[in-house]
């Protein structure tokens, strides 16, 4: 059993006297792959915000590494390791997808500012290699043949994709990844799919909101419940499928959705 | 070879700089050539500020003040070359952009603008009160730069005009070049990046605070140095170099001519600074026409003037 | 004290101008987003209209009466032909509109009616009124009090009146606002007719004062939007607070330190309060969304 990479600790945070994030605590492995999930205003995404230092926690500890980074601003966290992706994509538009890319590089590829303005061979040799990264990251997530577009006139598909690779460009530990197949199709979902087993294997953590069950039951190593913004069960998928609490919190379609997928696990 | 975007502008630039003359029918339009060149110049500070980092100045013409003043004061007051003169006003204004820029430059866009504002009326205040050191409202003299007497010696003998046409020429070469290298830099891209989405560019790594001031100070030795040449150029300064409308040039020439490019920044500079000498000939109608044109600009190519044309182009040869 | 107390009131006129027009600013920014830095002409042509019908004939009241509803069709114009347009347009690209729209009062003004400098009888005579050792002209009692009453009018529009709350619905979330029917173009088209009516009443009073001329109105606009951010834009009693706050500090450094920096005082204090509370005194904080 390898060490905890990120450990959330009784995370919580108030809007307007009401309890969005109420003492939620779990743990990620390096290579894991764990699933927030929960139905619609459960706070998955503000617990995402939390912990990626754009809200600031109420109460709680984020632990990354060991070391405590609580309210620690997103680009000192980039510096730590983590890096993430948004469920309403925030996309540099007016970039191309090439350079979208490499903005992912920044930590690596940035340095003295009078280099870049004098275009000397130092800046024009950390934005070269960050280029080449970015194309190969490109070619990964299968957007190499639109490197010179106009990020703005992408698919949104291709745009979610898009914005992975420029989450892996950090050579991230962890990777936060808000509802990756939002919007998708089936071939689109397979293949991030694909991508997202993929980078867990080469020992990247993974934490994942997912509103596709079937991905998340057949993905994650790992799921965490929200309802109301506290956690009510936790486990692998066969058990969390099972968790009564988890079904009467879906009410209905989705539970349905959840337990057939833990059929068609069964027989797949 | 396939030539990139940024030796596409500097090419055109030159070409600007080096065939305009033979159209001149009088000495007196190497003046408004300099004049075009010296605003491009600040200008294209703007372009970066603005057009890159997506940040928003009301107050830019306070460092042209210093750059200005610089020149006027250093030399008579430290015994400094104007030349280096024009060197400690930008280095005033990039020490002083540092400073102010820090608090500020956490403020988002009208409150940006208000801050910017305040800091272009303190220094244009300032000039305007010293009357023992500026002179006041009335202005003062800024020493010659020396540099024509010079060339004229080693046989180049060139009008005033023409001088200060081609010099300031070659500093707006210089000027587009760092600015076209800083937009495909990894600075350059940060800038865009936060201009884009401050939220993505600060996960990745982006420090937003940092790269913004980073922008303000380029963009407020650009300013300066815009000063100093206009001081240095006309050898006489008033405070007005510093005013509110001056800042309020700069942007407005920087977006009409579409503030994304140096290219379109330079465009619409010329347009800009051209329109008062046409508008002239309208006598009392000038600021009508004046304020006219800025709306509809604004109004029909909100992406600006070169942008919009060169889309019409594209569109008609398709 | 007498000397404090003179301060103050001068302090306190022209702080209640700087409110007006802050207020102006606050009105056209909640319906639209719009910072209007042409609404210092708005206070230039109040002043302006004014004389130019005295002088015709016109009765002082009427004039002022036909200023007012002239310069908020102004206003009203302004919105359908440069602003409606470009819905939706940058803030820079916005700005430059709105100073191209001054710039263009301005010279339209310069045109009709000269460079002169004007002014025309106070309502109540000039003779200063003696407060504890210190003096207010009577016009002053009356700039102080057109604000109030402005204030409280809109406070009342606000909160009492339904249109009022169609406003204050679609300064809150436009879209929402339009999906529960209310118009809100119409609501824009009020609001500027509203903050150039405004304008306009503030000029009207304060030109005895001051006097006026085709060119006051850069200046006004500056102090004014100062005003709205320092109180917090967006928030009109921000506004009041911010013009009035204003107003004193630069009475009270023109009084006590040097009546050349007064404007200096003023925005010094501007980017100190910026520096602690970054949307002003009163302004909403938002929180990003992501």
């Amino acid at each position: 059993m390898s060490e905890h990479l990120l450990s959330i600790e009784g995370l919580g945070i108030t809007f307007g006297g009401l309890k969005a994030v109420d003492d939620v605590s779990f743990t990620v492995r390096p290579g894991e792959i764990v699933s927030v999930i929960g139905p619609n205003g459960a706070g998955k995404t503000t617990l995402f915000n939390m912990i990626s230092g754009i809200y600031l926690p109420g109460r709680g500890k984020v632990m990354l590494g060991g070391e405590d980074v609580t309210g620690l601003s997103p680009n000192l966290l980039a510096q730590r390791g983590m890096s993430r992706t948004f469920q309403n994509l925030q996309i540099f538009q007016s970039m191309t997808v090439l350079e979208n890319a490499i903005a992912g590089y920044h930590l690596t590829e940035r340095g003295s500012v009078l280099a870049d303005l004098l275009n000397l061979p130092g800046s024009r040799r950390r934005a070269a290699a960050a280029a080449e990264g970015a194309r190969a990251l490109l070619t990964r997530v299968g957007l190499d043949r639109a490197a010179d577009r106009e990020a703005g006139s992408l698919s949104y598909g291709a745009l979610k994709r898009l914005e992975i690779a420029r989450a892996l460009a950090l050579s991230p530990k962890i990777l936060l990844l808000d509802e990756p197949a939002a919007g998708c199709n089936a071939v689109e979902t397979e293949e991030i799919d694909h991508l997202i087993a993929e980078v867990a294997a080469s020992g990247v953590a993974i934490l994942l909101v997912e509103h596709d069950m079937k991905m998340v039951m057949r993905i994650s190593n790992h799921i965490v419940v929200l309802d109301h913004g506290e956690k009510i069960a936790e486990g692998d998928p066969a058990t969390i499928s099972r968790d009564p609490a988890v079904i009467a919190a879906y009410l209905g379609t989705d539970a349905q959705t959840a337990s057939e997928t833990e059929t068609a696990d069964a027989q797949g | 070879m396939k030539l990139s975007s940024k030796h596409v502008t500097l090419l055109v630039l030159l070409a600007l700089v080096a065939i305009s003359p033979m159209l001149f029918p009088s000495g007196y339009y190497y003046r408004v050539g300099a004049l075009i060149f010296v605003n491009a110049f600040a200008v294209t500070g703007i372009v970066i500020l603005t057009g890159y980092a997506g940040q928003i100045s009301l107050g830019h013409a306070g460092f042209a003040g210093i750059g200005a003043y610089a020149c006027a004061l250093a030399p008579v007051h430290l015994g400094l070359h104007p030349a280096l003169a024009a060197v400690l006003g930008a280095l005033i204004s990039a020490v002083l952009a540092w400073l102010v820029g820090r608090p500020i430059l956490r403020l988002k866009g009208y409150y940006l603008g208000v801050a910017t504002l305040g800091f272009g009326i303190l220094v244009s205040m300032v000039l305007n009160n010293e009357r023992q050191l500026t002179g006041g409202p009335d202005g003062m003299e800024v020493p010659d730069l020396g540099l024509r007497g010079v060339l004229k010696d080693w046989g180049l003998d060139l009008s005033n005009g023409q001088f200060w046409y081609f010099f300031s020429g070659i500093c707006l070469l210089i000027g587009a070049w760092l600015a076209l290298n800083l937009y495909h830099s990894p600075t350059g891209r940060a800038l865009r990046a936060l201009h884009g989405s401050e939220i993505a560019a600060r996960v990745v790594g982006v420090d937003v605070a940092r790269e913004k001031l980073k922008a303000f100070v380029i963009s407020a030795v650009y300013a300066s140095v815009s000063g100093s040449l206009l001081a240095l150029q006309n050898k006489f300064i008033t405070p007005d170099v510093a005013g509110f409308m001056h800042s309020i040039e700069m942007v407005t020439m920087a977006v009409l001519g579409g503030v994304g490019s140096v290219l379109g920044a330079v465009f619409g500079t010329a347009v800009l600074t051209l329109l008062p000498q046409v508008l002239t000939a309208f006598g009392e109608y000038e600021q009508l026409i004046l304020g006219l044109v800025m709306m509809l600009v604004m109004i029909f190519l909100p992406a600006g003037l070169l942008p919009s044309i060169l889309r019409k182009l594209r569109g008609a040869e398709a | 004290m007498s000397e404090l107390l003179q301060f103050l009131f001068s302090g306190v006129t022209v702080g209640a101008v700087y409110a007006l027009v802050a207020l102006g600013f606050t009105i056209i920014y909640n319906a639209s987003d719009v910072v209007n830095f042409a609404q210092g002409e708005f206070v230039m042509l109040g002043g302006m209209l004014t004389f130019a019908g005295s002088a015709a004939g016109l009765p002082l009241l009427l004039a002022a009466v036909i200023a007012i509803l002239a310069t908020a069709a102004m206003g009203v114009l302004m919105n359908k032909l440069a602003i409606e347009p470009a819905r939706g347009a940058p803030v820079v690209s916005l700005i430059i509109i709105t100073i191209g729209a001054s710039i263009f009062i301005r010279g339209g003004t310069q045109l009709i009616f000269g460079k002169q400098i004007h002014t025309y009888p106070s309502i109540s005579g000039d003779t200063p009124i003696r407060i504890m050792g210190a003096t207010i002209l009577p016009q002053s009692l009356w700039v102080i009090l057109g604000a109030v009453l402005v204030f409280i009018g809109l406070w009342l529009f606000f909160t009492r009146t339904l249109l009022g709350r169609a406003v204050l619905a679609t300064s809150n979330n436009r879209l929402a606002a339009q999906l529960v029917g209310i118009n809100t173009n119409f609501v824009m088209t009020l609001s500027f007719a509203l903050s150039a009516g405004i304008g306009a009443l503030a000029g009207v009073l304060i030109s005895p004062i001051t006097m006026t001329s085709y060119d006051v109105g850069l200046a006004l606009a500056l102090k004014g939007f100062a005003a709205a951010m320092l109180g917090g834009m967006g928030n009109p009693k921000g506004a009041l607070v911010g013009g009035l706050l204003l107003g004193l500090m630069e009475a009270l450094t023109a009084g006590y330190l040097s009546s050349q920096y007064k404007d200096a005082a003023a925005f010094i204090i501007i980017l100190a309060v910026l520096f602690f509370l970054p949307q002003g005194l009163f302004g909403r904080k938002s929180t990003e969304r992501v």
